[in-house]
Order: structure tokens, then C-alpha cells, then sequence
């Protein structure tokens, strides 16, 4: 009971800080936001001309919808933990009674909250504006949205841990990791496009099931329950990757005197 | 020493990678008894600080602080600790109210509203909980720093210049809160500092560190015969010099 009221007490402080920023706020809607609105109108531009996306008019807005709760769910972790370094308040935190695995717990849960915010705004818009509604995909959808979510946790804890070891100069890795595998997810094509020997690597990436998973319920009204459990299965080991790599550089931060002196 | 050791340093020493900044420390502080750490820039007064907090890991030796290992069982004890300094912010965009309550749950404090209504009054912040920390002054940062510093009443609480940056009227204030706060809880305070005149008015015991070493200990009245001089500030620029005017042995 200690440890959830520690977790609820880091969420709290991420809510407040929330609200006391419009600029924040208004990130958390806009990027969703504008993807929707520019892929919503190259979808009704290909509906007329692919026949591809003419099987299945919902296929690209549904893709960007679901690329952009990984992408949300990684920043919703490494965002918030990056406010702790600029704040340069983790010496406070961690005399405190807060345990890594209870920070860990919080950044999760803030990042589910973000992501939910941020993502559902975008679906609701896309019903009146484009008549498409993710919501259609049904119960298949929460297995989307759990796997991308939990591999956006694992790339944001893994990318934490890089900051809190190498210092705010090596927040770049917060975007170059998330854009580095965007184009061996499968997000908008089939991972057949790829060249055989890159497929190999796609496959490793949680991601790639889920969209291969998307396009098969949308073109072929067939939900590939085998593709989830392989998302699942590697997203367990990616999550216990991120977590580990975060302890690791918890721990060395600890060894080497970070805490008291994050920053660049 | 007043009471059973609530700080104990055994033989530690931090290296960073081939730079030894600590070098065998060892000291007890009895429980309930205000001590100051003096020295120099450099002296290794913040190492050892982190270190007892768990924010850094020594290279080798033991610390305890109530009688539990910090390495291996900090959690133990750690709402039974509390820290402040100037060099460590709270938040800025949050309001004070909204950071002493983060920290407040943290801590798990009960009656959480009340315990932030008598800290507020105690450190006369009670006209600025509701504006963001970034927007203080330094003195009044100070001032937050130690209410989150006294949220949990701590057993053991460890300062980083406790009254740094604060005008002269409101340090005696602060120190005269921290004398009634040990008095009352029989808590052990333990603080770096650079400011004598604290150290005179505050601390029973004083250990004076340089290069990493504890070269001298006891209380202000004895150091000052100790080394014949009038005031600490030339006692603390004897001992950061070197200037040999007593011999180095640490008294036991």
C-alpha cells in the first residue's frame, strides 16, 4: 500500500506539472492531431487512386492512430523522467523513500495517461472529419494498443537510462531511436516490401506484428491472434530489457555521483 | 557524543575512476547532537553527505545511519531520514504547496494538510505556497528546501549550508528553528557548512576535513584553544592551509 501511495504521489507531481503548462498540454493533442488530419486526406486521395487502400479505406488512419501510441507511450516515459533531470530533482527523490522500481511505476502509468489523453483526442476527430472510426477494429484493438504501448515503455526506459548515464547531451536518442525503427515496423505497407534480409530484423520488433496484425483484420477481416502473442512475447523481453538497462544506469549513477549533478 | 551512534562511517573511501576524493573516513556522530563537517572546497564534506544519503556509492568502507547499513538496507530507514541543500532544486514550475505535498506523500505523512500548515508558519513561508518554486528568491528556496527537509520529522536529517543565501535576520531564525526542532525530536543533524558563525551558534561538535581526510574533531570551544584562536574562521583557514600550528593527531 506504501509503494502504490509513493507511485500515486510521482504521478500527482507529473499531473501538476501538467497543468501548469499549456504549451505541455497542447503537445500532448497536437502531434496526434496533425498526423490524423495530413493522412486522413492522403487517405481520401488514395481511396480514389490505390486500389490497395480502396479494400480497406481506414488502413493508413488506423495505422498513424496506432504508430502514434508507441511513439506517445515512449515519449509519455522518457519526457517525464527527463523533467526530473532538468528539474535536477533526483537528489531529492531518491533520499526519499522511492524506490527505482516505484519511479519506474509512475513514469509508466503518466505515460499510459499521456498517451490515452493524446491518442483518444485524435480518434474522436478522425470519426467527424473523415468518417472513420479506430473504435471499429473492436477487442482486437486493445491487443494493438497493450503491445505498442508496452513497447513504447521499453524504449523509453532503455532511452531514460541512456540520458541518466551520458547526461541531457544524449537526449537526441529520445527521437533518433523511435524514427530509427519506424521504417521496419510496417507501419504503412506490408513488411514483405522490405528486403529479405531487413524483414529478418523486422520481425524481431513487436511492432511489426502488431501492424502486420492491423492489416490482416482490415483486409482480410481476420484477427491473427498468433501475431499478438508473438508482440507479447518479445515485448516481456524488450520491457525487461528497458528495466534492466534503467537499474543499470541507476546504478551507475549511483557509483559515479550523478544524481547529485545531472544535467548536460 | 550525546547518545549511541545515529552515524557511522568505518574506513570509507570514494574514488572517481583514479581521483581519490574520500580517503578512509571514519567518524560517529552520537544521537542528538548537531554536528558540522568543515572544510575547504574540495575537503570531500559533499561526497561524504551523498554517501551516507545512498546517492553515491563508496568505494569501499561501511556507513550506517541508525544503525543500518546504507549500502545494503537504506530503505530501511529512509523515512526516518531527510536531506536539504541550496545545490539540489525542488520542482520550479510546481507550486511549493504542490511539491512539499508530492513530497509529503512520499514521505506517507498523515494529516498532510496540517503537517504543511504548521512547516508553512515555522519557516514563515505561508505568504508563497501557492507560487511556483522558479519564482522565489534564493533565501526563500532555502527556506522550502527545509520545510521538505523536516516534512517526516526526521531522526537523522543531513544540510548542505543550511543557511546559504539567507539575509542575517532570517538565518538566526532558521538556526534557532533547527536548536528547538533537535531539542524537541533529540534528532541528529549533521551539516556541511562554510559558515562559522553557525557552527559557533549551532553545533556541538565539529569535524574538520581536508583532502579528503578527517584531519581534526571536537567541540568549537575546544578547537579554538586547541589551535589559540579566537574565532573558527581561523581555525578553519589553519586547518585548509595546513599551516602545521597543531599536530595532526585526531583526538579520539
Amino acid at each position: 500500500m506504501k509503494s502504490m501511495g509513493r507511485i500515486y504521489a510521482m504521478v500527482l507531481r507529473y499531473i501538476y506539472l501538467l497543468r501548469r503548462s499549456w504549451p505541455r498540454i497542447l503537445e500532448l493533442f497536437y502531434w496526434p492531431a496533425v498526423q490524423l488530419i495530413l493522412w486522413g486526406f492522403i487517405s481520401q486521395f488514395f481511396v480514389t487512386n490505390s486500389t490497395w487502400v480502396a479494400q480497406a479505406s481506414g488502413v493508413l488512419m488506423a495505422a498513424v492512430l496506432l504508430w502514434d501510441v508507441l511513439f506517445r507511450a515512449h515519449l509519455g516515459v522518457s519526457l517525464a523522467f527527463f523533467e526530473e533531470m532538468y528539474s535536477r530533482n533526483l537528489g531529492h527523490l531518491f533520499v526519499s523513500p522511492l524506490r527505482v522500481s516505484e519511479l519506474i511505476g509512475a513514469l509508466l502509468t503518466i505515460s499510459l495517461l499521456r498517451t490515452l489523453t493524446g491518442i483518444g483526442g485524435a480518434a474522436l476527430l478522425a470519426i467527424p472529419l473523415y468518417d472513420f472510426s479506430i473504435f471499429g477494429l473492436g477487442l482486437p484493438l486493445l491487443g494493438f494498443f497493450a503491445n505498442l504501448l508496452v513497447m513504447g515503455w521499453a524504449i523509453g526506459l532503455l532511452v531514460s537510462g541512456l540520458v541518466l548515464r551520458f547526461g541531457l547531451g544524449a537526449e537526441s536518442f529520445a527521437w533518433v531511436s523511435i524514427f530509427a525503427i519506424a521504417p521496419i515496423s510496417g507501419i504503412y505497407y506490408p513488411i514483405a516490401v522490405l528486403p529479405e534480409w531487413l524483414q529478418g530484423v523486422a520481425w524481431f520488433l513487436p511492432s511489426s506484428h502488431v501492424f502486420e496484425g492491423m492489416r490482416a483484420l482490415m483486409f482480410e477481416h481476420d484477427f491473427r491472434g498468433d501475431l499478438m502473442w508473438l508482440a507479447a512475447a518479445l515485448n516481456i523481453v524488450y520491457l525487461l530489457l528497458g528495466a534492466g538497462a534503467f537499474l543499470l544506469a541507476f546504478n551507475s549513477a549511483r557509483k559515479r555521483g550523478l544524481l547529485l549533478r545531472v544535467g548536460e | 557524543m550525546t547518545g549511541p551512534a545515529a552515524i557511522e562511517l568505518q574506513a570509507v573511501s570514494k574514488y572517481y575512476e583514479d581521483v581519490l576524493a574520500v580517503d578512509a573516513v571514519s567518524f560517529s556522530v552520537g544521537g542528538g547532537s548537531i554536528c558540522a563537517l568543515l572544510g575547504g572546497n574540495g575537503a570531500g564534506k559533499t561526497t561524504v553527505l551523498s554517501m551516507l544519503l545512498g546517492l553515491l556509492l563508496p568505494s569501499s568502507g561501511r556507513l550506517a545511519i541508525l544503525g543500518t547499513d546504507m549500502r545494503k538496507y537504506r530503505y530501511q530507514v529512509l523515512d526516518r531520514i531527510n536531506f536539504s541543500s541550496p545545490y539540489v532544486d525542488l520542482p520550479q514550475r510546481l507550486t511549493v504547496r504542490e511539491n512539499l505535498s508530492v513530497y509529503a506523500r512520499l514521505y506517507g505523512i498523515k494529516q498532510l494538510q496540517q503537517r504543511l500548515a504548521v512547516l508553512a508558519g515555522q519557516l514563515d513561508i505561508t505568504a508563497f505556497m501557492d507560487r511556483a518554486c522558479g519564482s522565489l528568491s534564493a533565501g526563500q528556496k532555502t527556506r522550502v528546501a527545509l520545510a521538505k527537509s523536516l516534512l517526516n520529522r526526521p531522526s537523522v536529517l543531513l544540510l548542505d549550508e543550511p543557511t546559504a543565501s539567507l539575509d542575517p535576520d532570517t538565518a538566526a531564525s532558521i538556526r534557532q528553528l533547527l536548536r528547538d526542532y533537535q531539542q524537541d525530536s533529540g534528532a541528529t543533524l549533521l551539516m556541511a557548512t562554510h559558515n562559522m558563525l553557525e557552527v559557533e551558534r549551532l553545533c556541538d561538535d565539529v569535524i574538520m576535513m581536508r583532502s579528503g581526510r578527517v584531519v581534526d574533531r571536537g567541540s568549537p570551544d575546544f578547537l579554538l584553544q586547541r589551535y589559540g584562536r579566537a574565532t573558527l574562521e581561523d581555525v578553519f583557514i589553519d586547518v585548509a592551509r595546513d599551516t602545521g600550528r597543531v599536530g595532526n593527531a585526531v583526538p579520539d
